[in-house]
């Protein structure tokens, strides 16, 4: 609201000039760089809040009243022990977890699990090579009943890849995948859920947690969910719902990356003073499954180089699972500076290499997915502890970067935090909001603080040695994974903010990416729709913009870095002769598919990526 | 007037957003794993008892839902149960194949253990489009039918239906008791509201089996093969009569 009404007082003035530091401990790198002069724009006559759905334009303060006209209207209210928002590994594995341990004490904890999903599982996206540490300590004998598709890693490969070509490189002790297992993390999800269920947990699929409710005291009271059936001028419909409200003595935020709601705790609770802000990558992945001649049953590979720049972090990667499944993805670190880069664009063309496209050659494409991940690793873990919550799995940060996983130390927070749940309620007054300081304490002895602390400067090595870019990286993620391991005394520190490091189009040339061919490469629409997204008709645009003023602004700047940041076609500038650019900025959030790439990377950071009606968004099994 | 008894009959199929897969054998759509859940009709069927049971609150004496298929169809029950229906039934077939002709079968033996007067159900299945169950029902019970109905409403003790046909639409009116199949139009069901899917997690449900009911389930149809359809046309431009006549030579049509 605030910023609205900003956009109506006239544009931010920016400073002439900005200083940006790049450190390392013990010797830092002072560069003082010309900040671009802003051209003044002056403000549009009437607030038109570019939020689009079916590109019909909604007035921004005819769409807020009405939001707040609902919002006054009473809840439901239902008293649980424990709210959990998210069923994903970390949320199911603490909701499993505090069900043992209750029966254990002989305790009944009622156990609540949102999730915003038709299905468990139906947005977990992943590539997925699974540590079972964590599993084996939850569910030790998971392997008798091992989740649908579930291959033990036979081999391990990496490859650098050149055009046309693929160099054979060795794999790093850290990427040894032995004892690990690939599956599909949907289905995995699926299958925990089933284990949940059994527990007597109450999950409840279809209902997204879209609004935190504190206390009088600023803690965290519980979650509300979203209302159905309002439309999108924020009107009731005749299947008008309001949403019910939890309310729980803690709550737990198990969101995955970039949570909407996390996000606002952590801004209110200022969970982040003591650390780096969290930077993220965008993974694009596609399921095939491909002929007998193919298949190559348990082959993990791994791929760097082509297509990617030197200055743009990320890889490939291809997975062959299950009955001739193939799992192949890119992952791009959305530190990338170049405004002209599509990470899906790089990820259609990268199947083209033979080291891809002999796998894939004769296979039918089934499924399309794409989530953004944590980067941050050990220098971005916020507080994970306020009164009345906490944060984990992907939502707080702990994905282990090198190996890429993030499943094993999203799943053991989730254990972690369920103890100390548990422990409270066997001793304390489980009247009044918990702060649950014991998980954060038995977090950081575990061994999941100390394996990202061992690799906390492997990703930020890629971007600190001036010059060198990504070889820089290599070189240093070589002697850090063979020899040093950790144990050194500096800590790298990442770049700004993977907005603020998009740099103007002017210093760029726009990239040619070839067509896609139908056979390994494929159009935008063609893979959304594989994606099986969907998005009630006429709902309000979950994709909130702030700042529709300055897109013109942007356009200038960047030449529309949104349009290829998304991963799913949501963003474009079409075409208006009406507007000074001749571009106008159209939001399509019926293709979302829940990637929140758009809240991590839009410029201006005017995008905020809030929960559609429950139930929307992608339907997929095997990613 | 008389008392109206409903039931619904309804339907666990495919998602309907989602794209069907084939197995590899291509014997049958592939549905390991992917999300089942009520059919689209069904679901306007439900919505329809539902409202009828709002409108008519003294003369609806009792609305049921009622299916045939895996224990897994608790699901659509207890949804169906959140929104407003009275009772559900659920006949377990195990994991056998069910064709319209014994879903008819089944529904008949419900009707007369259950008394029902209306019956509504949704006019065909997004997975096999059979469009079959609700007229084979209504002539083994020799009551009038009404299929592809978009507007019910109720004259005294007859029922007026709306059916949408080739030519437009047709109005139709009949004693009780009948047979009605629903189409797109005519209602937009409702979100069930979460309080009531939680009473409905616990609310006990009726479970049957065929055999129970005096059904026997036979197999008439075999199933040779499924195969995707053709997805790209290729379409040859020819500038003239003898070129046509080549070319159909060439792919041997001719």
């Amino acid at each position: 609201m605030s910023n609205l009404v900003r956009t109506l007082a006239g544009p931010l003035k920016t400073p002439k000039y900005a200083f940006r530091k790049q450190s390392l401990k013990g010797c830092s790198l002072l560069v003082a760089l010309p900040k671009v002069k802003t051209q003044y724009v002056p403000p549009m006559k009437r607030i038109q809040a570019r939020n689009f759905c079916h590109s019909r334009i909604v007035q921004g303060n005819e769409l807020l009243d009405n939001l707040k006209r609902i919002q006054s209207l009473e809840r439901e209210v239902e008293e649980v022990d424990v709210c959990i928002v998210g069923a994903g590994p970390a949320g199911l594995g603490a909701a499993i977890r505090i069900k043992q341990q209750a029966a254990k004490s002989g305790r009944e904890i009622r156990v609540i699990v949102l999730e915003k999903a038709a299905e468990p599982g139906n947005h977990s996206v992943s590539g997925a090579v699974i540590q079972p540490t964590a599993l084996d300590e939850l569910l030790p004998d998971w392997k008798n009943e091992p989740p649908r598709h579930c291959t033990p890693v036979s081999s391990d490969i990496m490859r650098f890849l050149v055009p046309g070509m693929q160099l054979p490189m060795p794999v790093p002790p850290i990427m040894k995948n032995h004892g690990n297992y690939i599956m599909s993390l949907a289905e995995l999800t699926k299958w925990l859920a089933a284990k949940a269920e059994e527990l007597d947990v109450e999950l409840y699929p279809s209902f997204a947690a879209s609004e935190v409710l504190y206390n009088q005291d600023g803690s965290v009271r519980g979650v509300a969910t979203n209302d159905f059936g309002v439309d999108s001028k924020g009107l009731q419909k005749d299947n008008f719902e309001r949403g019910m409200a939890f309310h729980a003595p803690i709550t737990l935020f198990a969101e995955g990356a970039r949570g909407s709601l996390s996000k606002t705790v952590i801004q209110r609770f200022n969970l982040q003073k003591d650390c780096e802000p969290q930077t993220y990558g965008l993974g694009i992945k596609e399921v095939w499954r491909v002929p007998d001649e193919n298949f190559r049953y348990g082959e993990t590979a791994h791929t760097l180089g082509w297509p990617l720049r030197s200055d743009t972090y990320g890889g490939g990667f291809m997975y062959q699972f299950g009955d001739n499944y193939v799992s192949v993805g890119l992952v791009v670190g959305l530190d990338y500076p170049n405004p002209y880069v599509s990470p899906v664009a790089e990820f259609q063309r990268m199947k083209q290499n033979p080291f891809y496209a002999k796998v894939l050659k004769g296979g039918t494409r089934l499924e399309y997915a794409a989530r953004s991940l944590n980067e941050g690793g050990y220098q971005s873990i916020p507080k994970l502890v306020f009164p009345g919550g906490a944060l984990i799995g992907c939502s707080a940060g702990f994905l282990n970067v090198p190996k890429i996983k993030g499943t094993h130390t999203a799943m053991k927070s989730g254990m972690v935090a369920a103890d100390a749940i548990v422990e409270a309620f066997n001793t304390g007054d489980t009247g009044k909001p918990l702060t649950i300081n014991t998980y954060e304490e038995n977090l950081k002895n575990s061994f999941v603080f100390k394996e990202l602390y061992s690799v906390r400067n492997v990703r930020p090595s890629f971007h600190a040695f001036p010059f060198l870019r990504n070889y820089g990286g290599m070189i240093y993620s070589a002697l850090e994974s063979y020899v040093l391991k950790g144990k050194v005394p500096w800590t790298f520190s990442h770049k700004k903010g993977d907005d603020v490091v998009t740099a103007s189009a002017s210093s760029y040339k726009p990239i040619n990416y070839p067509k896609p061919d139908n056979v390994l490469s494929f159009d935008i629409p063609t893979s959304v729709a594989l994606s099986g997204t969907m998005h009630a008709e006429n709902q309000p645009c979950h994709l909130f913009d702030r700042r529709p003023n300055d897109r013109q602004e942007a356009y200038r700047k960047y030449k529309g870095v949104e349009s290829r940041f998304c991963p799913a076609g949501v963003y474009e500038y079409v075409d208006d002769e009406t507007l000074p650019t001749g571009k106008r900025f159209v939001i399509n959030s019926q293709n979302c598919v829940h990637c929140k790439t758009c809240d991590i990377k839009d410029p201006l950071q005017g995008i905020d990526w809030k929960t559609p009606q429950g139930g929307d968004g992608p339907k997929q099994t095997l990613t | 007037m008389s008392k109206l008894r409903v039931l619904v009959g309804v339907k666990r199929t495919l998602d309907y957003m989602l794209k069907p897969r084939i197995n590899p054998a291509k014997t049958a759509v592939d549905l390991t794993g992917q999300k089942m859940s009520i059919n689209p009709f069904c679901d306007i069927a439900v919505e329809e008892a539902i409202r009828i049971k709002e409108t008519q609150k003294d003369r609806v004496e009792d609305t049921l839902v009622v299916t045939a298929g895996p224990s897994a169809s608790e699901q659509i029950l207890r949804q169906s149960l959140a929104k407003g229906m009275q009772r559900a039934s659920l006949i377990d077939v195990g994991n056998k194949e069910l064709e319209p002709l014994s879903v008819a079968k089944l529904l008949k033996a419900m009707v007369e253990k259950e008394k029902s007067n209306l019956v509504i159900l949704g006019k065909q299945a997004i997975d096999d489009d059979a469009h079959q169950t609700g007229g084979m029902l209504a002539a083994m019970l020799g009551w009038p039918q009404f299929t592809s109905a978009s507007k019910v409403a109720f004259d005294g003790d007859k029922v007026v239906v709306t059916r949408e046909i080739d030519g437009g639409a047709e109005t139709l009116s009949s004693p009780l008791p009948a047979v009605i199949t629903t189409d797109l139009r005519l209602n937009v069901p409702r979100f069930a509201n979460l309080a009531k899917i939680m009473k409905a997690r616990k609310a006990p449900l009726g479970k049957l089996t065929p055999e129970e009911l005096g059904v026997p389930i036979e197999n008439r149809l075999q199933t040779l093969s499924v195969e995707e359809p053709v997805s790209k046309r290729h379409n040859i431009m020819v500038k003239n009569v003898d070129e046509f006549v080549n070319t159909l030579k060439d792919l041997n049509a001719l």
